[in-house]
């Protein structure tokens, strides 16, 4: 079972069943999700969570939906590599990569789906659906036909052709819109009002986005319960900035972490900060897409919304809804933020493949540019403990990579073949 | 009839600008704001319009082709 009370309005606090709901009707701020955190100090422990699948669900105490029989394709419990050569060229001992890209339906979004999947077949949904550009709408189709649900996904119609069909190859029912991107946004508004789906992101999402929380719990694991000096995480709503945040207090709060006492968490669970979490948090957008970026350098506590035009379409929110809550944590754990020039963001993918044999999508090299100028602004210190998250495939976004792919052409003979590797990397090992 | 809950954004001299009245009375929408953050030069405004459909369709356009923003309050609804 899950241990939820119910809804809380981020904004105004007042309290809802826990149901199919994500926007206060008083208000209109976002709702969350409130958990009997009493209840779970008494269950949860490290050999429980030991003795769970190696997946999500090991932490199905702290998720919104029962862990009993899941919506599990097993996303989660992704590697956390130490990654010697990168921190070499930058200059950092003690650098980690988790590496999301790796999940079941190559990004993060497998864990966010897999809450929402699985608290939609609660409610009695049989239907799951999504608007994306591309990893979403990936992990929704994989989920239903998992769960042997209906999906419906919505897309825009200028995808790029290899998250189409890592999409359509599920078999969803995939709707392409000829549109911008806020009539699409608007479009699936409406469709979510008038059927009776489960919309990931929409009448789901206060319990999709506590998906990304075990973010934060894995890698506080996999560093036997301790807790990194520094994160890197990238951003388009800000809602997994602030859930690895949360993630790191819970674990804090509930007495998991090596060292740390348990602490209550008062009367509001979002924004609770035990002292011992002193991570500093820092996000990487985007130049050409940087709202949250652009109002934390400005000092401001209001995000200005921007129109997207960036290579990293994975983060390109304009108007994140979270965003002045990532501001917070930003303030709250002395991080910081930043925005990759956009020739940076594949110069960070090739260095992360280069170094460490791994293959991330854009957000990926945006996460890896703002680490490697973190590293060489001194804002990292050589010894701190730094895990930078990496959390799509870049075989969703070859394009952006093209460049690289520079053969030497020869004929079927040695003699060709010789004359050709003169002058090439490769010869300088002859 | 119809009713949509919005958030408008607004940048810079657009602050000054009386959008909201200007909605009820050019297309007979009634606005009622549920939540608002204004400052100097940016500012958003929550609210919930009720109206004819087809009025709140070309309201909400209007608002937009002044170079305010409109989004819709469920948030980020198309994600990567």
């Amino acid at each position: 079972m899950a241990f939820v009370s119910g809804l809380r309005c981020r904004e105004c606090s007042r309290e809802y069943p826990g149901e199919a709901l994500n926007v206060c009707d008083f208000c209109f701020g976002p709702l969350e999700v409130v958990y009997d955190y009493a209840t779970i100090s008494e269950v949860v422990s490290h050999d429980r969570i030991a003795a769970g699948p190696l997946s999500i669900w090991r932490y199905h105490d702290l998720l919104p939906a029962s862990g009993e029989d899941p919506v599990d394709i097993l996303a989660g419990f992704t590697p956390l590599l130490k990654a010697r050569n990168l921190g070499e060229r930058l200059g950092l001992k003690n650098l980690y990569i988790k590496n999301d890209s790796v999940n079941p339906s190559f990004s993060f979004k497998d864990r966010v789906v897999s809450v929402a999947a699985t608290k939609a077949r609660e409610f009695g949904f049989e239907t799951i659906a999504c608007a994306s550009t591309g990893n979403l709408a990936c992990s929704v189709a994989a989920h239903a036909a998992r769960a042997g649900m209906r999906s419906v996904v919505f897309i825009p119609s200028d995808l790029e052709r290899g998250k189409v069909i890592g999409a359509a190859v599920y078999g969803p029912t995939m709707v392409a819109v000829e549109g911008t991107y806020d009539e699409v946004n608007r479009l699936c508004s409406e469709v979510g009002d008038n059927y009776p789906w489960a919309f990931v992101n929409i009448n789901m999402r206060p319990y999709y986005a506590e998906g990304s929380k075990t973010l934060g719990y894995e890698v506080a694991e996999q560093l036997d319960w301790r807790i990194p000096d520094h994160v890197v995480i990238p951003s388009a709503s800000g809602a997994m900035f602030t859930k690895i945040w949360k993630g790191f207090n819970e674990l804090a709060c509930l007495g998991l972490l090596d060292g740390v006492d348990a602490m209550t968490f008062g009367p509001d669970q979002n924004t609770v900060h035990h002292p011992a979490i002193t991570t500093r948090m820092h996000m990487a957008q985007a130049e050409g897409c940087s709202p949250i970026v652009n109002a934390w350098v400005g000092g401001q506590n209001q995000i200005r919304p921007v129109r997207p035009d960036s290579i990293a379409k994975s983060l390109a929110i304009g108007n994140p809804a979270d965003g002045i809550y990532a501001l917070r944590v930003i303030k709250e754990s002395d991080g910081s933020a930043y925005a990759v020039p956009e020739p940076q963001v594949v110069e960070g993918i090739k260095l992360l493949a280069e170094t460490e044999g791994i293959f991330t999508e854009t957000a990926g090299g945006v996460t890896v540019s703002t680490l490697k100028y973190l590293a060489e602004s001194g804002a990292i210190g050589a010894d701190e403990l730094t895990v930078a998250y990496i959390t799509g495939n870049g075989l969703k976004t070859q394009e952006a990579v093209e460049e690289v792919v520079n053969p030497l052409y020869i004929r079927p003979s040695m003699s060709s073949f010789e004359e050709a590797l003169q002058g090439s990397p490769a010869s300088a090992s002859l | 009839m119809g009713r949509q809950r919005v958030k408008f954004t607004f940048n810079d001299d657009l602050v000054k600008e009386p959008i909201i009245y200007m909605l009820g009375r050019d297309f007979h929408l009634v606005t009622n704001i549920r939540r608002a953050d204004v400052g100097d030069s940016l500012g958003w405004v929550v609210l919930e319009v009720d109206g004819e459909k087809e009025e709140i369709e070309r309201g909400l356009q209007w608002v937009s082709s002044t170079g305010v923003r409109v989004d819709l309050v469920s948030g980020d609804v198309l994600q990567g």
